[in-house]
C-alpha cells in the first residue's frame, strides 16, 4: 500500500511538472508573438530618423543625422510643431483655468442638483463626441469668426476636454481632507488667502497631471485642427503629418522619419514624467 | 501674550465652506459656459439640422428650410448609409470586441503570472503604440501596408496591396494595435484587484489554471470587463483614426460612420444629411453611454 | 461665570437629520471638558458649531457672554486642533506654526518669539525645518498643538487629536496634554469617543447621544452615579451589571434573586415599580455562602484583567458578572455567590429610564 501511495504520489508530481512546461512554452510563445506585433510596427519610429537612407522598409540604418538637418530646412515641420506647442500649450491652460475652480466647487459645495449637474456632464461629454458632433463644431467655428484661428482650435480642443478635467479633478479634490480649509478658517484667514495659501498648493500635483494630460490629448489630436484650419501655415504637427505623406506623389522620406520622432518624443518624455513623479499612469480614452 | 482676533463680518450664521454663493457661483460659470457652448449646443444642434436640407453651396445655402424627418428617411434607404452602418459594426467588433479587448485580457493574464521586469517592459511596449501621436501611427503602419517596401509583405513573403486588397482587415489590425494597451491595463487592474487568498483556495483545491481562470477570475472581474466592453465600443464606434490610413476608400470600402459625416457634411457640404446621420450617431451613444452609466451606478452600489 | 454658554442649539443638516437637538451647555473658564458619546451623537458636530465650521439652524452660543452665533470661525479667537491635525504638506513646521500668526498680521520679532516658545514648550525646536511628511504622527501631533498654542487662543477644542496615535503613544500624548492645559490655563474642549479618555482628561465631561446631552458632570460622578440606564451601559470599561426587577415590598425582586433597595431610591421607589438594578462588576465580590442580597449562579466564563479576573455566573438564567482577585478566580462551572456592595448599587425606572 505504501509503495502504491507513493507511486501515485510521484506519477501525479511529474503531470504537474509537464503540465507547467507546456504553459511556460506556450506562454513564451505567446508573449513572443504579441511583443513582435507591437514592436516591429514601432521599428520604424526608432530606426528610420537616422538612417540615411530611409524607405517604408524596417531596416538597419545607414546612420547619420542628416535627415534632422533636412527637416529643419522645411520651414512648415518647423512651424507646425510650434503650431502643435500653441495649440497644447493653450489647452492645457484654458482646461486648468476652467476646469479646476468648477471642479473645487464641485467638490467641496454641495449645491441642490449637484448630482444632476455631474450626470448630465458625464453623459453628455460621452455623447458628444468629435466625429458627432464635427458639423456644429465646424458652424459654430464659421460663425463666431474662428476658422484658421488659434482660439478657434483651442476653446473646441478645450470643450472636449474640460469635463473629464473636471472629474479627474474633482476625485482628487474630493481626496483631499476639508479640516486643510477649515484649519485656515480657524485661524481667521480669507477665502482669498486660503485658495493661494492652501488650497493650490495641495491640488497642484493634480493640477499639474491635468496640465499634462490636456496637453498630450491636444497634442496627438487630428479631427479638430483638420477641419478647423485651411491656413498650413497655422496647421499642427498632427495635420501635417498627414499632408507629408498623403499629398499624393512619394513621401519626403528624410523629412518625415525625422519629423515623426520629434513629433512624438515631447508625448513620450510627458508620459515618463508623470510616471516618474505621480506614479500613476495617464487618465486615457478621450479620443478625438 | 496678548490676543489679538481678527475682525470678522457677520455673516448669517457661518457657513462651513471657503466660498460664498457669489464666488462659487464665479468659479463654476465658465465650466458652464464652454459645457453649454461646446457640448450642449452641438447636440442640440445636430439634431435641428438633421431636420433641415441647409447646404453651404447652392439654393438651400441661402434659404434652408425644414425637411422634417426627410433626411433620416433618405439615409434608411441610402445604400451608402447602410453599407456605412454595416462597416461601422464589423469594424467595432472586429477591433474592439475581438481585438483589443480578448487581446488585451489574454496580456493581462499571461503576464500577471511573469516576473515584474519581463512584465513591465512588455507593458510598455504596448503602452507606446497606445501614445504615440495618432498621425504617426498612420504612418508607421502606411509604410508597414506598402505592397513594395513595406516590412509586413517582407516578414510574410508575399506581395499584398493590404490597404487596397483588405482594406476593412488592415484597419481593424491596426486600431487593434493602437487601442489594445487601454484594455490590458484595466484587466491588469481587474485581477490586481482579486484578492489572492480566492485564487490560492483554489489552487489548493485542485483547480488548473483554466478552472481558476473560469470560475475565480472571470466572475470576479465581469463588472470590469463589462464596463471595458462598452466604453471601448463606444470610442471605436466614434473613431476617426482609420481615416488617416485609408481616408473612407478605396471605394468606400472603411467609409466607417464618422468619415462618412465628413464626407457628407464637410467634403460634399450637405450640412442637413451629415446631420441626420449624426444625430443617428449621437442618439446610439446616448444608449451606449446610459448602460455604462447604469453600470457603474450598480458597481458603486 | 461659566465661559462658553450654548442656548437651545439645533443643527438640522439637509436631508432633515438633527444632528443637535436644543442642546444647553455651560463651560467653566479654564476648564477642561470632554465630549463624550458613540458615533453619530453630535459630539462633533456641537465642537464644529462652536468653532464656526457648521452653522446652528437655531439657537446661541457665547464666550464670555459676548454672542459669537454669527461670527465667523477666524472671528472667534480659538484654535482647532483636528483629528488628521491639517498640518499643510507644502510648509516646513516652522511655516505651519507661523502661518496663522502670519494670517493675523502679527509682527516678525512676534512670530519669531511665539514660535520659538510654542516649540520649546512642545519640545520639537529640532523639527522646523522639517516637512509634515517627513516626521512621525507622535510629533505631527505635538506640531498640530504647537500652532495652536502659538494663537494663544482663549478657548481650545480638540477633534479627537489622539485617536490617530498608536495605544502606548495616545497615553504620553493625554498626560502631556492634561499637563499643558493646566499650565496654559486656557479653556478647553475635547471630543472623543474613547471614555477612558475623557475620564482621564477631564475636569467636567458629558455624553451625548442622539443631539442631546445624557448626562454632565466629573468624571467621578459619570462613574459612580450614571444618570441613566444610556450612561450606565456607556461608560465603564467592563460593562456595568443592569438587570431588570420589580420593586416589592422594600426590596428589589430580580427573578429568583432579592437585593435591598439602594440607599438613594429608597424614598422614591414604589412597590410594583419596573426597575433596572444596576451595579458595577468592580463591586461585586465573592462570598463564601449563599443568602439574601446575594446571587448564586454557576460560573460560566473567566476573563483575566490584570490585577484581578472578570467572572460571570449564570444565576438561574441571569447573567451576573462579579471580580475576584488574581490567585483566587473560580473556575469554569464552580457554583459561586456573588455580593454586590450595597452602597454601590444604583437603581433605574424602567419606564423613564433615569435615575431614581
Amino acid at each position: 500500500m505504501r509503495l502504491l501511495g507513493k507511486e501515485v504520489f510521484t506519477s501525479d508530481k511529474r503531470r504537474i511538472d509537464e503540465r507547467s512546461s507546456v504553459e511556460k512554452i506556450s506562454t513564451f510563445v505567446f508573449v513572443l508573438l504579441a511583443v513582435s506585433f507591437f514592436a516591429i510596427p514601432l521599428m520604424w519610429l526608432v530606426l528610420a530618423p537616422f538612417d540615411s537612407d530611409p524607405t517604408f522598409r524596417i531596416k538597419w540604418p545607414n546612420w547619420g543625422l542628416g535627415n534632422f538637418s533636412e527637416m529643419a530646412e522645411n520651414p512648415y515641420a518647423y512651424r507646425s510643431l510650434l503650431n502643435s506647442a500653441i495649440f497644447s500649450a493653450g489647452s492645457g491652460l484654458v482646461v486648468i483655468l476652467v476646469g479646476a475652480p468648477a471642479s473645487y466647487v464641485l467638490s467641496r459645495i454641495k449645491f441642490a442638483g449637484r448630482d444632476a449637474f455631474l450626470y448630465i456632464l458625464l453623459l453628455f461629454s460621452s455623447i458628444v463626441t468629435g466625429s458627432a458632433a464635427m458639423v456644429p463644431l465646424f458652424l459654430l467655428s464659421l460663425k463666431l469668426n474662428l476658422i484658421d484661428t488659434y482660439q478657434g482650435v483651442v476653446l473646441v480642443l478645450t470643450g472636449g476636454l474640460i469635463p473629464a478635467a473636471i472629474f479627474i479633478l474633482k476625485d482628487f479634490t474630493d481626496s483631499i481632507p476639508k479640516s486643510y480649509e477649515e484649519s485656515a478658517q480657524i485661524f481667521g484667514a480669507s477665502s482669498f488667502r486660503i485658495l493661494k495659501d492652501v488650497v493650490t498648493p495641495i491640488i497642484r500635483p493634480g493640477l499639474a497631471v491635468i496640465f499634462v494630460w490636456s496637453f498630450v490629448q491636444a497634442w496627438g489630436n487630428f479631427l479638430a485642427p483638420f477641419i478647423l484650419i485651411r491656413d498650413v501655415n497655422k496647421q499642427p504637427a498632427a495635420v501635417m503629418m498627414y499632408s507629408f505623406y498623403n499629398d499624393g506623389g512619394q513621401a519626403v522620406f528624410r523629412t518625415v522619419a525625422a519629423f515623426s520622432l520629434i513629433y512624438t518624443i515631447p508625448v513620450l518624455a510627458m508620459y515618463f514624467y508623470v510616471n516618474k513623479k505621480y506614479g500613476f499612469r495617464f487618465y486615457g480614452g478621450i479620443k478625438g | 501674550m496678548k490676543s489679538k482676533t481678527v475682525k470678522g463680518s457677520r455673516a448669517a450664521r457661518p457657513g462651513n465652506s471657503v466660498l460664498g454663493k457669489g464666488a462659487a457661483t464665479a468659479f463654476l460659470s465658465p465650466s458652464l459656459l464652454f459645457i453649454g457652448v461646446f457640448l450642449l449646443v452641438p447636440a442640440f444642434w445636430t439634431l435641428f439640422l438633421g431636420l433641415t436640407d441647409y447646404k453651404l453651396v447652392g439654393i438651400e445655402a441661402l434659404n434652408p428650410s425644414f425637411i422634417g424627418l426627410d433626411n433620416f428617411a433618405k439615409a434608411l434607404q441610402d445604400p451608402q448609409f447602410l453599407s456605412s452602418l454595416k462597416l461601422t459594426i464589423v469594424y467595432v467588433l472586429g477591433s474592439a470586441i475581438f481585438g483589443q479587448a480578448l487581446l488585451g485580457f489574454i496580456l493581462a493574464w499571461v503576464l500577471n503570472e511573469l516576473s515584474p521586469r519581463v512584465r513591465s517592459a512588455v507593458e510598455l511596449i504596448v503602452i507606446f503604440s497606445w501614445i504615440v501621436p495618432g498621425s504617426v501611427v498612420a504612418f508607421l503602419w502606411f509604410a508597414f501596408y506598402n505592397k513594395e517596401e513595406g516590412t509586413l509583405n517582407a516578414i510574410l513573403g508575399v506581395n499584398i496591396d493590404w490597404l487596397l486588397d483588405y482594406p476593412m482587415l488592415s484597419i481593424i489590425i491596426f486600431n487593434i494595435w493602437r487601442g489594445t494597451a487601454f484594455s490590458m491595463l484595466l484587466f491588469s487592474a481587474a485581477i490586481a484587484s482579486i484578492p489572492k487568498s480566492h485564487i490560492e483556495v483554489a489552487r489548493v483545491a485542485g483547480a488548473s489554471k483554466m478552472q481558476q481562470l473560469r470560475n475565480i477570475v472571470l466572475p470576479s472581474a465581469r463588472s470590469y470587463i463589462l464596463t471595458n466592453l462598452l466604453l471601448i465600443t463606444l470610442w471605436t464606434f466614434n473613431d476617426f483614426g482609420p481615416y488617416l490610413l485609408t481616408g473612407g476608400g478605396p471605394g468606400g470600402q472603411t467609409q466607417i460612420l464618422p468619415i462618412f459625416i465628413y464626407d457628407s457634411a464637410l467634403r460634399y457640404l450637405d450640412f442637413g444629411y451629415g446631420s441626420a446621420i449624426a444625430a443617428i450617431m449621437l442618439l446610439l451613444n446616448l444608449i451606449l453611454s446610459l448602460i455604462v452609466l447604469r453600470m457603474s451606478k450598480k458597481g458603486k452600489k | 461665570m461659566s465661559f462658553v454658554s450654548i442656548e437651545k442649539i439645533t443643527k438640522v443638516f439637509p436631508g432633515g437629520v438633527r444632528a443637535l437637538d436644543e442642546l444647553d451647555l455651560e463651560i467653566q473658564d479654564g476648564e477642561f471638558f470632554a465630549l463624550l458619546g458613540p458615533s453619530g451623537c453630535g459630539k462633533t458636530t456641537l465642537l464644529r458649531t462652536l468653532g464656526g465650521l457648521e452653522s446652528s439652524t437655531s439657537g446661541k452660543i457665547s464666550f464670555e457672554g459676548k454672542d459669537v452665533t454669527f461670527l465667523t470661525p477666524g472671528a472667534r479667537n480659538i484654535a482647532m486642533v483636528f483629528q488628521d491635525y491639517a498640518l499643510y504638506p507644502h510648509m516646513n513646521v516652522l511655516e505651519n506654526i507661523s502661518y496663522p500668526l502670519k494670517v493675523r498680521k502679527f509682527s516678525k520679532e512676534e512670530i519669531d518669539k511665539r514660535v520659538k516658545q510654542a516649540s520649546e514648550a512642545l519640545s520639537i525646536e529640532m523639527l522646523l525645518d522639517r516637512k509634515p511628511g517627513q516626521i512621525s504622527g507622535g510629533q505631527q501631533q505635538r506640531v498640530a498643538v504647537a500652532r495652536a498654542m502659538a494663537c494663544t487662543p482663549s478657548l481650545y477644542l480638540f477633534d479627537e487629536p489622539l485617536s490617530n496615535l498608536d495605544a502606548r503613544l495616545r497615553l504620553e500624548a493625554r498626560t502631556f496634554l492634561k499637563q499643558l492645559q493646566r499650565e496654559l490655563g486656557v479653556t478647553t474642549i475635547l471630543v472623543t469617543h474613547d471614555q477612558s479618555e475623557a475620564l482621564a482628561l477631564a475636569d467636567r465631561m458629558a455624553v451625548m447621544d442622539k443631539g442631546r446631552i445624557k448626562q454632565v458632570g466629573s468624571p467621578a460622578e459619570f462613574f459612580h452615579k450614571p444618570a441613566n440606564i444610556f450612561v450606565a451601559s456607556f461608560i465603564g470599561s467592563t460593562p456595568m451589571n443592569l438587570l431588570d426587577g420589580v420593586v416589592n415590598d422594600g426590596k428589589v425582586v430580580i427573578g429568583s434573586m432579592s437585593f435591598d433597595i439602594p440607599a438613594h431610591a429608597q424614598n422614591t421607589a414604589r412597590t410594583g415599580d419596573k426597575v433596572v438594578f444596576g451595579v458595577r462588576p468592580e463591586y461585586v465580590s465573592l462570598t463564601s455562602s449563599p443568602g439574601s442580597g446575594i446571587a448564586s449562579g454557576v460560573v460560566k466564563v473567566t476573563e483575566n484583567l490584570g490585577t484581578h479576573y472578570l467572572v460571570t455566573a449564570d444565576c438561574n438564567g441571569i447573567l451576573v458578572r462579579g471580580t475576584a482577585p488574581d490567585g483566587s478566580e473560580p473556575h469554569m462551572g464552580d457554583t459561586v455567590h456573588l455580593k454586590p456592595e450595597s452602597v454601590r448599587t444604583l437603581l433605574y425606572n424602567k419606564t423613564s429610564e433615569d435615575l431614581y
